[in-house]
């Protein structure tokens, strides 16, 4: 049976760094959709060892309240990593999230790590997930195959400090750098059937900029969007759930197809828009994402 | 466990207790500094012996400075003093001794 979580509401990924206590014990009071329990980059190596520690008991003994756990892997070209996926995993974290991924193969090597956990600690089979960060170009070309790496796959994210490191250039702040792996991306998720997520904006003093960013992600197409602050929180949800006239003109939209196509009409116009069988699974989609947001009562 | 040699774990940040384990002469001596030392000595007290018995150290000279920290993180930073006076990193025995 499919994980029911593949398809959860994932706007906002909020990091945290396993390393500190004091950012861990209480991320929930924010409402993010999702934590990024970080066990790479943001811990110093000469505590990794400790960080695991604090992230198994956190796992084990902190109620995040329905907040998603995913726990943020050391690379496969570390010697950490598998020490990472027997850690979360006996914690029962909700998914990992694989670093510097680059081809189907790297998810096939962490997937059969965590089917090795999962019976070695009693785990359920099949209820950890797995997400991708891609942080190359090699990576972002190789998106289809490793969207189609596993079942247990719900997301890519890019991972944007990395990737233009890559791409021998930097980040500006007008996301021009970003545009072909951002289009690339959200093209072959889709094409699989899982999400895509965007790389963290790292001025918290740029306010507006970071707006600008989400409303261009948004309207890529992507499910949400990597955070490293709190304060990013209402942004990226404010426009991520759907508004309440988006809504209203949704629900028309698909009540008028069930209505119409039951009486042979195939074209016809809802608020004076043209309307026909192509924007039913958007309305579905609009409708099912205000739901899950919780802004949403109805039955459709 | 046997404690080794010296080793420590945690920092004195908000939230957190640092812990020394040092080899002991025969028997658990416990040094215990704590800002909420009034209201909740007791508790900490009952975590730090029931942490050290669950990995089965009866004999180390421990000091916790502690800033306030949950008692997950009382034990993981136990936990990871132990296990670096034995140099060990690898195939930690999650949901056993430590759990």
């Amino acid at each position: 049976m499919k994980n029911p979580n593949l398809k959860r509401l994932r706007r906002s990924m909020m990091f945290l760094n396993c390393q500190k206590p004091s950012l861990i014990k209480d991320p929930y009071i924010y409402k993010p959709d999702c934590i990024i329990l970080d066990l790479e980059d943001a811990v110093a190596h000469s505590e990794k060892d400790a960080a695991r520690f604090s992230l198994y008991h956190a796992l084990r003994e902190i109620d995040y309240r329905g907040v998603e756990r995913v726990v943020r892997i050391n690379g496969l070209d570390t010697d950490l990593w598998e020490e990472d996926i027997r850690c979360a995993v006996a914690g029962g974290c909700d998914s990992i999230r694989i670093s510097k991924t680059e081809t189907a193969a790297d998810v096939k090597k962490v997937e059969a790590a965590i089917i090795a956990a999962e019976k070695e600690f009693g785990r359920p089979e099949g209820s950890t997930l797995i997400m991708a960060a891609l942080e190359s170009a090699k990576g972002v070309l190789n998106s289809l195959e490793i969207c189609q790496a596993s079942e247990r796959m719900f997301g890519i994210a890019l991972s944007g400090g990395d990737y233009t490191k890559d791409l021998q250039t930097t980040i500006s702040g007008t996301g021009v750098e970003f545009m072909g792996a951002r289009q690339f991306m959200v093209m072959a998720a889709r094409a699989s059937g899982v999400q895509c997520f965007d790389t963290v904006y790292t001025n918290l003093n740029d306010m507006e900029g970071f707006r600008r960013d989400v409303e261009t992600i948004h309207t890529m197409g992507f499910d949400g969007k990597s955070i490293i602050n709190p304060r990013q929180i209402p942004i990226v949800h404010e426009i991520f759930t759907p508004k309440e006239k988006e809504i209203i003109f949704a629900e028309k939209v698909v009540r008028e197809i069930d209505e119409k196509s039951a009486q042979g009409i195939g074209v016809f116009t809802v608020d004076g828009k043209m309307i026909d069988i192509a924007f039913y699974d958007g309305a579905k989609r609009t409708l099912a994402l205000a739901k899950a947001a919780g802004v949403y009562k109805g039955d459709l | 466990m046997e404690i080794k040699k010296a080793a420590v774990a945690g920092t004195v940040e908000s939230s957190d207790c640092m812990v020394t384990v040092e080899p002991g002469n025969g028997s658990i001596e416990l040094d215990l500094s704590s800002a909420v030392i009034r209201q909740f000595g007791p508790q900490i007290r009952k975590v730090i012996y029931e942490t050290l018995n669950r990995l089965e150290v009866n004999d180390v000279n421990i000091k916790v400075v502690d800033k306030g920290a949950l008692d997950c993180t009382i034990k993981a930073r136990i936990e990871a003093a132990v296990y670096r006076s034995n140099d060990t990193k690898k195939d930690i025995p999650w949901g056993g001794s430590i759990r």
